[in-house]
């Protein structure tokens, strides 16, 4: 092998780092803790777990790949606006849009209040769902999670070579045929890209299911560790977890053991939209309203009421610091990760190289664990490494370095690159994977460097790919908590910290106004990026 | 490439956003305590004494693993945690020190503070039960363990077992009545529950003031952070309800009370400067603070009170030494899950 090539697994390793630290855990004897998890709480949180992943499935899959399809092929009022404003949820944090629909929807709440005041009703009277349950936990974590499946697949769909599609026409397809026997079985790769993305962040997901009472997987990873006071059991869980998740991977990828999915060409041209007419046409802007109303606008509403009438914190002059922190942080860490996922991406494809493909999996799967975790495997090789340089130049120098890495900026970007690896990478390898290798072949023969091939070649064609990921790892270091809060340096703060401190303090109200920011904040690059995605396409000028 | 430079462009501003100047004069503070919560006070020690202070807030359990794998290396000279059990875990952990200071000996009652000078007790707070006034008459009540009578059953909110407030009252009542006893009254009391435990205090006692239930556990500033809100549903909900205190017998031992916290690290380098901002935090003033701004119980005997809590009436707290609440948190924890308290 190459120096190159050394470089790339080294990085690839590192990368893999701390989700190695969290899973090296199960070396440590097993202690009593595990039998009174057995015997009380796992079953339930298992069976929990499992229900939410299946809900969040089908809510995912439905919001994600019907809007997906409406607004790639079809023409209908509003369609242009659409297609980005379904983005937006993703911008809201998971338990930020709980606590909303809380707010809005829980017994004391505006809504139940008024049906009281109408109809006379008191407590008990009358049956209304409980926002604070498994289904809203399901609810809250599809209305902002489907954006993952939606991009996904969109980009899958804009992608298909519309001859494929008029060949299903000819053979006797009607529209929807087509699209179920055609357009779905060839999106799979993306589909499963974007619900592989939804679920491991359902699983991670703490915040909502605490507040709602539903007891999960990660209450048991919490509950050992600040409960029991047992962080090795807890890292134990999470290694469970992880587990769980390769073998789910690993069995999806084996069901398409002999399928391919590359396209047969980029530059060909869409045909004309679906132009959809009178109810069909309601119907379908209808559909793709829903998920913005209520993953979007309705908690965004919230926000600003609680903002506007009952907040005592008002953002002052720390707001301006807040803003740049949490932008320059999203910015620098979706760089970075975009840059490493296309280094490790590309390396697969080129040397396919065991370890970097064990490397970068291992890395990847990462994403299903809570942040908290992943960031205590990011926090205790950083202090390792700087504890035992420390204390060799005590002994070698008499000079304390102190704690270089443990604390900074740098060791906060670290983490939400491998927190987010799995984000950038699935995207960028859901655009590599569709660029077949003829392509490659035939640049190297006419003479360019496997570096030139990524510059030249790969990368004008999946320019839409790589802005995705820049815009999903930007979104997700916006709103992320964990991490930022066990890692970050003294005097710093980003909105999400603000957010969530006023939060968990109870104080809802006035967790708006920094909530409300994230969401802002999220939203121009959101406008922008997708503008420029959708002009990444080949055939985007036409449209 | 302009990806790179990019990068490097938001690295160096981010670089010059934290960096944190060499100050002689400075102590570094690691906070569970949150920062609307401690700031104003560290600004007014700044501007006293002109000791410069850092900040890091979180999760009292997250600053404790980093504190735990900085070791003797770690920048941090003091640490505040929000309950009792949490420094008693920093101390197992021996990632603390002991401190002498006639000022904390003098001021922080005994049963707030470690034996052996550890930590100290800065505010306190209290976790009595609530009552809807009109529905359940205050005589009906009388002590934390006469709650799981059968009379009860279906009319009381209380969260979650994960939550450390009913952690610290479960390990208070082992103290008081022994493991077994507490599970048996556990296993009973989990079946008073009007609906399966969810949300946070204020929930609680929003639930109660709905119907949900009659009587709710809630801490006390959560309560007084409902009376002075700006928002009128918060405080109508908190107006339907009134404090009970429990265990006020003769002999009885009294509410169940905890503590917010600080202690100084082992790896502390400023140790002078931590230890006067230690002294500050229990002063005449920083202790009114505490009252004022989040309706908690000044550790300090005769510092300045509030409207607020002065309505709340006198009641008698749980003297036991609060380390003893570390000490039975995992036993605590298995028992209500044992008693499938959710």
């Amino acid at each position: 092998m190459g120096i190159r090539t050394w470089w790339v697994v080294g990085i690839a390793l590192i990368m893999a780092l701390p989700v190695l630290v969290v899973a090296s855990f199960v070396l440590e004897p097993f202690n009593d803790n595990w039998q009174h998890l057995l015997d009380n709480l796992l079953a339930d949180y298992i069976t929990n777990s499992l229900l939410l992943m299946l809900g969040v499935t089908v809510g995912v899959l439905s919001m994600g790949i019907i809007c997906a399809w409406l607004t790639s092929t079809c023409e209908f009022p509003g369609r242009r606006a659409l297609s980005w404003l379904l983005l937006l949820p993703l911008a809201i944090p998971a338990y930020i849009i709980a606590y909303t629909y809380t707010g809005i929807l829980d017994f004391a709440g505006p809504v139940q209040s008024q049906l009281r005041d109408w109809f006379g009703w008191r407590y008990g009277d009358y049956w209304f769902p409980e926002i604070r349950s498994l289904t809203g936990a399901i609810a809250m974590l599809s209305l902002v999670l489907y954006p993952y499946v939606y991009m996904m697949s969109r980009a899958a769909f804009l992608e298909q070579s519309v001859a494929v599609l008029e060949a299903s026409r000819t053979l006797g397809c009607t529209p929807f045929q087509g699209f179920q026997r055609v357009a779905l079985p060839l999106a799979r790769p993306a589909i499963i890209t974007g619900l592989s993305l939804a679920l491991m962040e359902t699983l991670a997901d703490y915040g909502t299911v605490q507040y709602f009472g539903v007891n999960t997987f990660t209450t048991g990873i919490f509950k050992s560790w600040y409960g029991l006071d047992d962080s090795v059991t807890a890292a134990q869980l999470s290694t469970l977890l992880l587990s769980f998740v390769v073998v789910l991977i690993f069995m999806e990828r084996y069901s398409r053991r002999h399928a391919r999915f590359h396209s047969t060409s980029n530059t060909e041209n869409r045909g004309q939209r679906y132009k959809l007419k009178g109810w069909s046409a309601f119907w379908a802007t209808f559909a793709c309203v829903l998920p913005v109303l209520f993953g979007f606008i309705v908690p965004a509403v919230q926000l600003l009421y609680w903002t506007l009438n009952n907040a005592d914190y008002a953002l002052g002059s720390e707001f301006f610091s807040l803003v740049l922190n949490s932008l320059l942080l999203a910015i620098a860490a979706a760089f970075v990760a975009v840059s490493l996922a296309l280094l490790l991406s590309y390396a697969k494809r080129l040397l396919k190289t065991p370890t970097v493909k064990a490397s970068v999996a291992v890395a990847s799967i990462g994403y299903a664990v809570p942040g908290t975790v992943i960031a205590v495997g990011v926090l205790l090789p950083f202090a390792w490494i700087d504890n035992t340089l420390d204390a060799w130049m005590r002994s070698t120098f008499d000079v304390s370095t102190g704690l270089l890495l443990s604390g900074t900026i740098f060791a906060l970007i670290f983490a939400y690159t491998v927190r987010f690896l799995s984000v950038s990478v699935q995207a960028v390898d859901a655009g590599l994977s569709k660029i077949k290798p003829s392509m490659d072949d035939a640049g190297r023969s006419l003479g360019l460097s496997p570096f030139g091939v990524l510059r030249k070649i790969h990368l004008p064609l999946m320019k839409g790919t790589v802005l995705t990921a820049l815009l999903l790892v930007f979104v997700d270091v916006l709103k992320e908590l964990p991490a930022t809060l066990i890692l970050r340096p003294f005097n710093f703060n980003t909105l999400a910290v603000r957010s969530y401190e006023m939060a968990s303090d109870e104080r809802l109200a006035d967790a708006g106004a920094p909530s409300l920011m994230i969401v802002l904040a999220g939203i121009i690059p959101v406008i922008l990026l997708s503008r420029a995605i959708a002009q990444a396409r080949p055939q985007g000028a036409k449209k | 490439m302009k990806f790179f430079t990019l990068t490097a462009i938001a690295g160096l501003l981010l670089a010059s956003a934290v960096s944190v100047s060499a100050d002689e004069k400075e102590v570094n503070l690691y906070s569970a305590r949150k920062e609307n919560l401690i700031k104003p006070l560290l600004e007014k020690f700044t501007t006293e004494t002109g000791v410069k202070v850092n900040l890091v807030t979180g999760g009292a359990d997250t600053l404790l693993k980093r504190l735990k794998s900085e070791g003797v290396n770690s920048p941090a000279d003091l640490l505040i945690t929000t309950d009792a059990g949490r420094l008693y875990r920093a101390k197992e952990a021996g990632v603390i020190r002991a401190v002498e200071s006639d000022v904390l000996d003098k001021i922080v009652p005994t049963n707030l503070r470690d034996p052996e000078s550890y930590w100290f007790g800065l505010s306190m707070r209290a976790r009595p039960i609530f009552y809807v006034k009109g529905k359940v008459d205050p005589s009906e009540l009388s002590t934390y363990e006469a709650l799981n009578d059968d009379k009860w059953e279906g009319r009381v909110c209380i969260r979650s077992s994960s939550n450390i407030y009913n952690q610290s009252l479960v390990a208070s009542m082992i103290a008081s009545d022994g493991l077994e006893k507490t599970q048996e009254w556990a296993n009973g009391f989990v079946k008073t529950f009007a609906q399966p435990p969810k949300g946070g205090d204020r929930d609680q006692i929003k639930a109660a003031a709905a119907g949900i239930c009659d009587v709710a556990i809630a801490n006390t500033y959560y309560y007084g952070g409902m009376l002075n809100s700006n928002d009128e549903e918060q405080i109508e909900a908190a107006n339907k309800l009134a404090i009970f205190w429990p265990n006020q017998g003769e002999n009885d031992r009294g509410v169940h009370v905890n503590v917010s916290g600080i202690a100084m690290t082992k790896a502390a380098k400023n140790v002078d400067n931590a230890k006067l901002l230690m002294e500050f935090l229990v002063g005449v003033e920083a202790q009114a603070f505490y009252a004022q701004v989040n309706n908690e119980y000044p550790v300090r005997e005769g510092a300045e009170s509030t409207e607020t809590l002065k309505s709340w009436g006198e009641f008698k707290a749980d003297e036991l030494n609060l380390s003893v609440l570390g000490e039975n948190n995992s036993d605590a924890v298995k028992l209500m899950d044992r008693a499938g308290w959710k």
